[in-house]
């Protein structure tokens, strides 16, 4: 019912916009020495889908999503977002980044309206900040500091820091990671009945091939670092899927395996 | 059996199951109280009882004076329960006031009674509580005389120095121009541009003023510019993907970031501002708590320099104070702030 109030108090839903990362290469100079950490990677995203990357850690996956952002610029290739080059971050594309980087100096309520402040339309929309934090059931912390939250709440106010803008492209970026296993799979079904309602694209960073396949309709597995694509996997279940689900069952020895997992498996 | 009676009629009237603890509970609420007007009445003994070695005309009131505060210290402290918050207070305090008291009384007769410490650059109590009662008016205007200067140049100095410190901690271009600059004059001592200031500025009062704002101003601009620069790149990123402009970037990101570091540079700009501000009211300026110290000194009005010294430390602790406020007014957020 909360999840409601947010979709009334949004006018326009958003729909979501498509993505085309198209042979994206990037590279870190560290003391002089060049780190590859992208090598052509070209991925295809469709307006409103749900896209999971999964991939070792430290092969890339954060530095991509900054390039889709806006935040890095890539060495090599392109990214447009509906056919426009990405040169900027712009609030049509918002990042859950996998710190929650609350500012301390803000109460969680001012956290979550920073983007509408940024954007100077605070002050018509306060509404929608206090639907946002209903979403992520914080509402009775709205005026606490972020020093005075644990770990997954924290990361909770910055889902909802995100969701408050309505943007087109929603970047996440290992979000749920830090949640305790019942509030994960909480909001792994919020995340998806917004998603349905709101219909922005999705690209989310998870670790974990369960969550990746119980959310997503698409996931890509990526290599060791330089990162290029290894599998690009369509998921065609209907929503909401169970976990136990054979299909996926079998999807997700297939991924383990991709990653390396064989043996244990 | 007769102590025991004793403490419960005296012991505040709050019901006690046990009976045991009583007289260690009564003890460590009220006997500290009984014995801060035990040494205050001992001070207003001393005042009274043996004829003063001077001519000082305010011994007899500050004796009065002395009892009426071991009464109020007396029945404050044993009452404490039924005056709330206020007999709470006073009960905190008690074991200073005993400290007090024990030291006025051996100020008061190792001065005026027995003159063990040489007169008269020892003077007692009442030498300098009749400064306060006799002259009034001028320390008055001397108090208002360095408030006034030192507020303004502080405020100018916090001001600039604020300012330049979030021009260089932002542009690479501000940085290259006045980064050299500030490494050269900053760590100048104020006082030493003295003689040039007095002599270059119109008037002594303008030139104090530059002073104060110069030792106000490097140590606000260095650690504010700190402050931004240290500001995490993780807080911009956060604010330009949800829309922010350079402004915002500025005002509502490195700003409120390096507030922490800005007020460490105000408090040591303020401690370098007073320095400044004796020292210039002392050479320059005719007005000001400083220059009543030399012209105390002039005429060797050793009780007047000792109630501007107070006057002096009772002024600089609460500005202190005040800025201690206002930074945990703007500081909040912060857990685990210094109490002062
Ligand atoms: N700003 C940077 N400067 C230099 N090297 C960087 C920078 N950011 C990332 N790297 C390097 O790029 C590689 C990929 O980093 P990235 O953060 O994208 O990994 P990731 O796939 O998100 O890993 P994880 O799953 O552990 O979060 C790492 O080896 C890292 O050391
Ligand atoms: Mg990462």
């Amino acid at each position: 019912m909360v999840a409601t109030a947010l979709a009334e108090a949004v006018t326009h839903p958003a729909a979501g916009a498509a993505l085309d990362i198209e042979q994206v290469s990037h590279a870190f100079d560290i003391d002089g020495i060049e780190l590859p950490v992208l090598s052509d990677v070209s991925i295809s995203v469709e307006p409103g889908e749900f896209v999971a990357l999964l991939g070792p850690s430290g092969c890339g996956k954060s530095t991509l999503l900054r390039l889709v952002a806006g935040l890095d610029k890539p060495k090599a290739g392109r990214l447009r977002e509906d056919e426009e080059r990405i040169k900027h971050p712009h609030p049509s594309r918002v990042v859950v980044f996998q710190d929650p980087t609350l500012f301390p100096w803000r109460s969680v309520w001012d956290n979550v309206a920073l983007g509408l402040e940024a954007q100077g339309i605070l002050k018509s929309q306060r509404q929608r900040v206090d639907d946002a934090l209903d979403l992520v059931g914080l509402s009775s912390f709205r005026n606490a500091y972020p020093h005075q939250l644990s770990g997954g709440m924290a990361q909770r106010v910055a889902l909802a820091r995100a969701l408050v803008n309505d943007p087109k492209i929603l970047i996440l970026d290992e979000p749920l990671g830090k949640l305790d296993s019942l509030t994960r799979i909480t909001m792994q079904a919020e995340l998806v009945s917004l998603w349905q309602r709101k219909a922005f694209t999705t690209l989310l960073v998870t670790h974990d091939a369960e969550e990746a396949l119980v959310l997503a309709n698409r996931v890509i597995v990526f290599s060791e670092r330089p990162a290029h694509v290894k599998a690009d996997i369509r998921v065609d279940r209907p929503y909401p899927r169970h976990r136990g689900d054979p299909y996926l069952a079998d999807l997700r020895r297939q991924i383990l395996g991709l990653l390396g997992l064989d043996a244990t498996w | 059996m007769s102590t025991y009676s004793l403490s419960d009629g005296l012991a505040s009237g709050a019901p006690r199951t046990s009976r045991a603890p009583l007289l260690a509970t009564w003890i460590r609420e009220s006997g500290v109280g009984v014995l801060a007007s035990i040494t205050w009445s001992a001070f207003g003994l001393s005042c009274l009882w043996w004829e003063d070695v001077g001519d000082w005309s305010r011994t007899h009131s500050l004796g009065i004076a002395a009892f009426v505060i071991a009464a109020v210290a007396l029945f404050g402290t044993v009452g404490a329960d039924y005056l709330g918050s206020a007999g709470k207070a006073l009960r905190k305090r008690a074991p200073w006031l005993v400290a007090l008291g024990a030291f006025l009384t051996l100020w008061e007769v190792a001065t005026a009674k027995l003159a063990w410490l040489p007169l008269p650059f020892f003077p007692p109590p009442q030498a300098i509580i009749e400064v306060y009662t006799d002259d009034l008016p001028k320390l008055l205007d001397s108090v208002f005389a360095s408030v006034k200067l030192q507020l303004g140049g502080y405020l100018i100095g916090a001001t600039v120095g604020f300012l330049t410190g979030v021009s260089i901690g932002w542009s690479r271009a501000v940085g290259y121009w006045v980064h050299p600059v500030l490494r050269f004059i900053g760590p100048l001592p104020a006082t030493a541009w003295l003689p040039i200031a007095f002599f270059t500025f119109p008037s002594s009062w303008s030139a104090s003023t530059f002073l104060i704002a110069l030792a106000t101003g490097f140590p606000v601009t260095v650690l504010t510019w700190s402050g931004v620069a240290s500001v995490s790149n993780a807080y911009y990123d956060v604010a330009r993907t949800l829309g922010a402009k350079p402004s915002f970037l500025v005002l509502k990101v490195a700003i409120p970031a390096a507030l922490p570091h800005v007020f460490v540079g105000l408090f040591m700009g303020l401690g370098s501002s007073f320095a400044v501000l004796v020292v210039a009211e002392m050479i320059g300026v005719k007005a000001g708590l400083g220059w009543y110290l030399q012209w105390a000194q002039g005429w060797a009005a050793y009780a007047n320099m000792y109630a501007a010294l107070i006057v002096m430390s009772l002024l600089c602790s609460g500005a202190i104070t005040l800025l201690f406020s206002i930074r945990d007014r703007l500081l909040v957020w912060q857990k685990g702030t210094v109490k002062w």
